[in-house]
């Protein structure tokens, strides 16, 4: 799925300017509590999050996570979209819950962690 | 990549939790810039990301040393914080003794010392309450 397809999807803004429209994903997790999402050790290529600090962004960084989703009209601030720019992370921000973001990328063929495709 | 051994030192300064994690992010580009594999990059960033956030949330922040030879990366967290009571608790996934405010953070899950283990291919854990905390983890190459 191309990350342009989230944004849709999700009724998205991208924070960190355009969204680069080869950039393909296919894995994703949902959580606030960084720890979890760190003890998954299959690659994730989108972090949905409700959590809105810099720990985010440096948990994205360590996985190679290409894009962050802030759910529930959560904003970053200025220093967090450029921390995410510095290290080359794409930042979203919907209005969406947690819950409903993660189902509906999952109806549109996003996966989790756990299953390969 | 050479095969001189590569030896970086880092501070993790105290109660800084907007700061952690520099120290980790450093090395994985230094890593990557010195053409280590990327899933060997991954284990060792993960593991000094989990092991830093541990020192600012429990211990006063300490020192790092990163020791990378073309056989394996050697990492040195050392800190003089309160030291660990229980080890084997500790490396139960789920037991933390991190307050609320760090799990408003994102942390304090009760994951930090088990992927620290899970991600290396050793760690040790030497810990004496009141002294400090001094934990080694490897990573082959």
């Amino acid at each position: 799925m191309k990350l342009t397809q989230i944004a849709e999807i999700l009724h998205a803004q991208c924070l960190t300017g355009e969204i680069p429209s080869q950039v393909e994903v296919r894995t994703a997790c949902g959580s606030d509590m960084m720890s979890d999402v760190l003890a998954a050790t299959q690659q994730k290529d989108v972090l949905l999050t409700g959590l809105v600090n810099p720990q985010v962004v440096k948990t994205a960084d360590m996985l190679d996570v290409r894009c962050i989703v802030f759910v529930r009209n959560k904003r970053p601030d200025a220093d967090l979209i450029a921390l995410a720019q510095e290290r080359g992370v794409i930042v979203l921000c919907t209005s969406e819950k947690l819950f409903e973001a993660c189902g509906l990328l999952y109806a549109a063929g996003l996966r989790g962690t756990g299953a390969a495709i | 990549m050479t095969n001189d051994a590569l030896h970086l030192h880092y501070t993790v300064e105290r109660d800084n939790f907007t700061a952690a994690g520099e120290a980790s992010s450093n090395v994985k580009r230094i890593l990557k810039q010195i053409g280590m594999p990327p899933e060997v990059v991954r284990k060792v960033a993960i593991a000094m990301y989990e092991g830093e956030i541990n020192m600012v949330i429990h211990a006063n922040g300490g020192e790092i040393d990163v020791d990378v030879s073309p056989q394996e990366i050697r990492m040195v967290l050392r800190d003089v914080g309160p030291g660990i009571p229980d080890v084997n608790k500790a490396m139960q996934e789920g037991y933390s003794t991190a307050p609320d405010s760090i799990r408003s953070l994102g942390f304090g899950a009760g994951m930090g010392l088990p992927n620290m283990k899970k991600y290396t291919d050793t760690m040790e854990i030497e810990t004496t309450l009141g002294v400090g905390t001094t934990i080694t983890m490897t990573v082959r190459v």
